[in-house]
């Protein structure tokens, strides 16, 4: 069977790939920014010295690294209304992919925060910094720098994971392509189309991680 | 109460076939995918740039794509380019080609983390390449490549509900369709959750016995 490839389509419908592809990424940034809060909390809450609060991060990180994506997002978007929690459709996508992206953050900071060398904790606690002034201003920036390359590929992931945003029909870049892809048969050129479009945002976001690496070099 | 115990009993066989599906989807990937990733990862580290380029190339492609356009991609095209595949074919493929980008990238990172001079030994004992690959290198690898293994099958188990937006019967499409018989979302979406928590909870433990058993004492 011959196929003749016609880009005409997609450069018709270009500007919904674009549109899509942003929409994807302001899902993927809300969510991080959530995930991010998430991670810092759970991850700082472990340092206490209590054992309740470590014993409940634990918890929630492997109940939810260990449940899928997908499930998460269609229990919060078709199941949650039935316990009166009614959420519109990219409201719960950004609550799915933030639980989600919490889990996976919590430990790439933990393991951060466990290279934190115990010299620099006891220098700051002689000079008399208080417990949150020594969390913000030695923990951290030496965390940071530490788990800026899990950092880096936790984000790539969770912005790939915005394709599945398809399911509950937000229109981001994969629906849009699997919407050209049935009204237009023309299956090559969406799906390519697609591939390269989120190909060539993660290589830039991962140029950009790269970039912020280079500019602080390891502690 | 009592009605849900009533409808898991009415759907207990669809649960069960939808469950096994998804195991065997996944290990057939797995196994698919560690084949793959093998010849990957040997060719990335111990290839010449020939063979090294392309390789690179396709694995950064791979693993720049969502799995879900993979999956989309290898069930609409493949049909276009003249393969007729089922769903369930066409789904394998998608995981196992997903799987094989990371673990080319994975068995990549063990191999060279071994030092060269292993390489050079077993030249000088007179072993050939494939060789040195089987006795000397892959085995030193592996206390590496076994604990972020199991945890692939892991994602791969998760990653093996995407296949229900293709319309294959695992466990994820098998839980939607009794939802859209008895809109008991919560209950059955909760049970779903659970059941996917479970085999992946005991693959986690199963992957903590198996790092340590091939921890160095």
């Amino acid at each position: 069977m011959g196929y003749s490839f016609q880009f005409g389509v997609i450069e018709a419908n270009l500007d919904k790939f674009l549109q899509g592809l942003v929409l994807g990424l302001a899902l993927a940034f809300a969510a991080i920014f959530i995930g991010t809060l998430i991670g810092l909390l759970c991850a700082f809450a472990t340092m206490a010295k209590a054992q309740t609060p470590s014993r409940l991060v634990g918890i929630y990180v492997s109940a939810i690294r260990n449940t899928p994506l997908l499930v998460i997002i269609l229990f919060v978007y078709f199941a949650l209304p039935q316990l009166g929690i009614r959420l519109g459709k990219h409201e719960s996508f950004v609550f799915s992919l933030a639980i989600y992206a919490g889990a996976y953050l919590t430990e790439v900071f933990r393991s951060g925060l466990a290279g934190v060398p115990r010299g620099v904790i006891d220098a700051g606690r002689a000079i008399g910094l208080t417990g949150f002034q020594l969390a913000l201003c030695v923990i951290s920036p030496i965390m940071w720098r530490n788990c800026l390359p899990a950092l880096g590929t936790t984000f790539i992931s969770l912005f790939k994971d915005t394709s599945l945003a398809a399911v509950i029909a937000i229109p981001e870049l994969t629906y849009q392509a699997r919407k050209l892809n049935t009204e237009t048969f023309r299956v090559a050129e969406a799906w390519a189309t697609a591939s390269v479009l989120y190909l060539a945002t993660c290589l830039l976001i991962a140029a950009g991680l790269r970039q912020l690496e280079r500019r602080f070099p390891k502690f | 109460m009592e009605h849900f115990t009533h409808e898991l009993w009415v759907a207990r066989w669809a649960l069960a076939e939808g469950l096994l599906l998804t195991v065997e989807i996944s290990l057939a990937s797995i196994f698919c995918g560690t084949i793959i990733g093998l010849l990957a990862g040997v060719g990335l580290t111990y290839g010449t740039w020939i063979l090294r380029t392309p390789i690179r190339a396709l694995v950064d492609c791979v693993r720049g794509i969502p799995v879900l356009v993979l999956i989309l991609t290898s069930f609409y095209l493949l049909t276009f380019a003249g393969i007729n595949l089922t769903a369930i074919e066409s789904g394998l493929l998608a995981l196992s080609v997903f799987c094989g980008a990371h673990m080319g990238e994975i068995i990549r990172g063990a191999l060279q983390s071994i030092p060269r001079t292993q390489i050079d030994a077993g030249r000088a004992i007179g072993l050939t390449f494939p060789r040195i690959l089987v006795y000397v290198l892959l085995p030193q690898a592996m206390r590496q490549i076994m604990p972020v293994w199991i945890n692939t099958g892991a994602e791969l188990v998760k990653a093996s509900t995407l296949l229900s937006v293709i319309g294959t019967g695992e466990l994820l499409l098998r839980t939607q369709e009794i939802v859209g018989r008895n809109f008991m979302t919560l209950e059955f979406y909760g049970l779903c959750g659970l059941l996917y928590f479970l085999v992946n909870y005991l693959i986690e433990r199963f992957g903590k016995l198996a790092g340590r058993h091939f921890a160095l004492q």
